[in-house]
């Protein structure tokens, strides 16, 4: 008698069959296969071009079977539109990180939004530069010590944590833009939806789409990876509440069923 | 005349880069080179193409990115300070061997300077004002003609090379309105499997600068590269040479210094000296054994720059002991003029020095 076995759970398609150089507990690995995992029920992973950023996701476009281009520090969604306005009808994806989207790239950051680029832009926050050993990020915690912040961070001397959301929130053209986490299995949930949302208003060519996603890094923030889930939980949220900030396309059905 | 346009200089190269197939120009405003993003806006907007004002060179120089890896043509213009900041980017463009071009309409320096035209940005166009051991290839156009025929030639060296092509304009020729002819697009087509558009129905494509693994990764993409220069530099050699067979004198100049310098070669010839105008028309690769050849039959050799000592380092190299190589340089919007050339060759002839260190 045979006994045939059925793989509960198995690498999703979209995501390569390579070995890992994110460190144990980091929340990159469950970002990017929750991107594959949409990018193949979407139907779009043929045509996906994915910008990696510098920092520790600039080997993103190792992990998921689509096309990638490499940024500089801080560009990935000026080269998105240039790659995005040359390809209309391709799905262009900057994933990017806190020092990358805040600090060096502010800018490109404002502008691609404000242009409203057909663009979606995923925004790892893990509150300091990781790839470069746990320097100060512009989303720091008040108090938080990094290797750039011993004593702390003290918004008075260095800055107060800046809100992405909040600030993209203000502008006139984005889409869609939404704050998650992935420091628990219900989190990971919501956060696959937002990128399954902010995804197919790009395939429908609806508009700019920006999801912040609150992320763990044990290594630099020098806690277990359980205790790191939960440093979101506790002090993360705090400062970073998880919220749906915009969804346009929603709202024009709601109030559309209204009238 | 017939078929002739009169054009400004930055509006017959924006044109030119219509003619070649460019649909993709990103820019951010900087004098003296603003016509050209006023004539794109206009004109990508006739034909269905793309013009974004930028938010900075920076960000323009990585659109332009952006839209290479996309396999599109794809230009950005700028002027010195504005270049300065491209830097970052043309080095990623160089690493990761994308075409585009580029357009230095050049100002005085350092820093803010001026807004009247120069030579200063030579270093900085030839030597690679970015990280990295990487080369551009460098056009240096002399009239509204040749900024037209310069732009078509760059997008098809860049594409045949898979690198960054600058055209190196300073502000007076960028400026000036001239007759012209304008090109006709010429139908070449380049093959970019090196794309990326999606990895449906082939493996993917990855354009990346990161070469991390194995150790080595990193020496052989450079040792790639400089084969690549090696071939740039067998292949593409461009220069004018003016009234240079007998002469006893060589002027060596680009650009607005060059057409000066043509006029003190006529001038001089009816004053009974000998003189000639080398007129590298790329300035990298620099046309050195040419320059050389010519070194072996003059006496001596003038460089005239808008510049104060930069073109000469090349056309010593080239020169190589041949000769005695003489200097006159202008700098910060100044222009050499007809007098000056002319008395520094005849000052130079009656002082008979006998050892020259200009730079």
């Amino acid at each position: 008698m045979s006994i045939k076995t059925i793989p509960m759970y198995r690498r999703p398609e979209g995501l390569s069959d390579v070995r890992t150089h994110y460190c144990p507990g980091c929340g990159h690995g469950i970002i990017h296969k929750l991107i594959a995992e949409v990018l193949v029920e979407l139907d779009i992973i043929g045509k996906t071009i994915i910008i990696a950023p510098v920092g520790c996701s600039v080997l993103a476009y190792k992990y998921i079977e689509v096309d990638g281009l490499e940024a500089a520090h801080g560009r990935a969604p000026a080269v998105a539109t240039g790659l995005k306005r040359a390809l209309p009808n391709r799905i262009v994806i900057s994933y990017q990180g806190d020092g990358d989207l805040l600090a060096i790239g502010v800018g490109e950051t404002v502008h691609a939004a404000n242009r409203g680029e057909k663009i979606t832009v995923f925004f790892v926050n893990n509150a300091n530069y990781g790839m470069t050993g746990g320097q100060m990020a512009p989303t720091s915690l008040e108090g938080q010590k990094t290797t750039t912040t011993p004593h702390g961070r003290d918004g008075t001397e260095v800055g107060y944590p800046i809100r992405a959301c909040e600030l993209i929130d203000t502008l006139v053209a984005p889409a869609y833009i939404e704050r998650t986490s992935v420091h628990n299995p219900g989190a990971v949930k919501k956060t696959k939806k937002a990128i399954l949302k902010a995804l197919s208003y790009q395939k429908e060519g609806i508009g700019y789409s920006f999801v912040e996603i609150l992320s763990m890094c044990p290594t630099n923030w020098g806690v277990e990876p359980a205790t790191a889930a939960e440093w979101i939980k506790t002090d993360m949220l705090k400062s970073f509440p998880l919220k749906k900030f915009r969804d346009r396309p929603m709202e024009a059905a709601v109030e559309k069923e209204a009238s | 005349m017939l078929g002739k346009v009169l054009m400004k200089g930055n509006e017959a190269l924006a044109e030119a880069a219509l003619i070649a197939g460019c649909r993709h120009y990103f820019a951010y405003p900087i004098t003296p080179q603003n016509e050209i993003p006023v004539y794109m806006a206009r004109r990508m907007a006739e034909l269905g193409g793309t013009f974004i004002q930028a938010e900075s060179e920076l960000a323009a120089i990585s659109m332009v990115m952006g839209a290479s890896a996309g396999g599109v043509r794809t230009m950005t213009s700028s002027s010195s300070p504005g270049m300065a900041l491209k830097q970052e980017g043309i080095s990623y463009l160089a690493g990761a061997e994308l075409p585009c071009v580029l357009v230095n309409v050049m100002r005085g320096g350092p820093g803010l300077g001026g807004i009247a035209g120069s030579q200063g940005d030579y270093f900085q166009a030839t030597r690679g004002g970015g990280n990295g051991d990487y080369r551009t290839i460098v056009l240096a156009p002399g009239n509204a003609q040749e900024l037209a025929d310069f732009t078509v030639d760059a997008f098809d060296l860049a594409d045949e090379y898979r690198i960054p092509v600058l055209i190196l304009v300073d502000g007076y020729l960028g400026q000036m309105s001239e007759p012209l002819t304008l090109p006709k697009p010429n139908g070449k087509k380049f093959e970019k499997s090196w794309a990326v558009r999606g990895s449906e129905g082939k493996s993917k494509n990855i354009i990346a600068s990161l070469r991390l693994v194995p150790d080595s990764a990193l020496e052989v993409h450079n040792l790639h590269l400089q084969d690549k220069y090696e071939k740039i530099t067998e292949e593409v050699r461009h220069v004018d040479e003016y009234r240079c067979e007998d002469a006893e004198w060589l002027i060596v100049a680009y650009g607005a210094a060059a057409r000066v310098a043509r006029k003190a070669v006529d001038s001089l010839r009816t004053g009974g000296t000998r003189v000639g105008l080398f007129r590298p028309l790329s300035l990298w690769p620099f046309p050195d054994r040419e320059l050389n050849e010519f070194a072996k039959e003059v006496e001596k050799v003038l460089t005239v720059e808008m510049s104060l000592g930069q073109l000469i380092e090349d056309v010593k190299l080239s020169v190589n002991g041949e000769a005695e190589v003489d200097f006159y340089g202008r700098a910060g919007g100044a222009v050499p003029t007809l007098d000056d050339i002319i008395g520094r060759i005849y000052s130079y002839e009656h002082q008979d020095h006998t050892h020259v260190q200009a730079s």
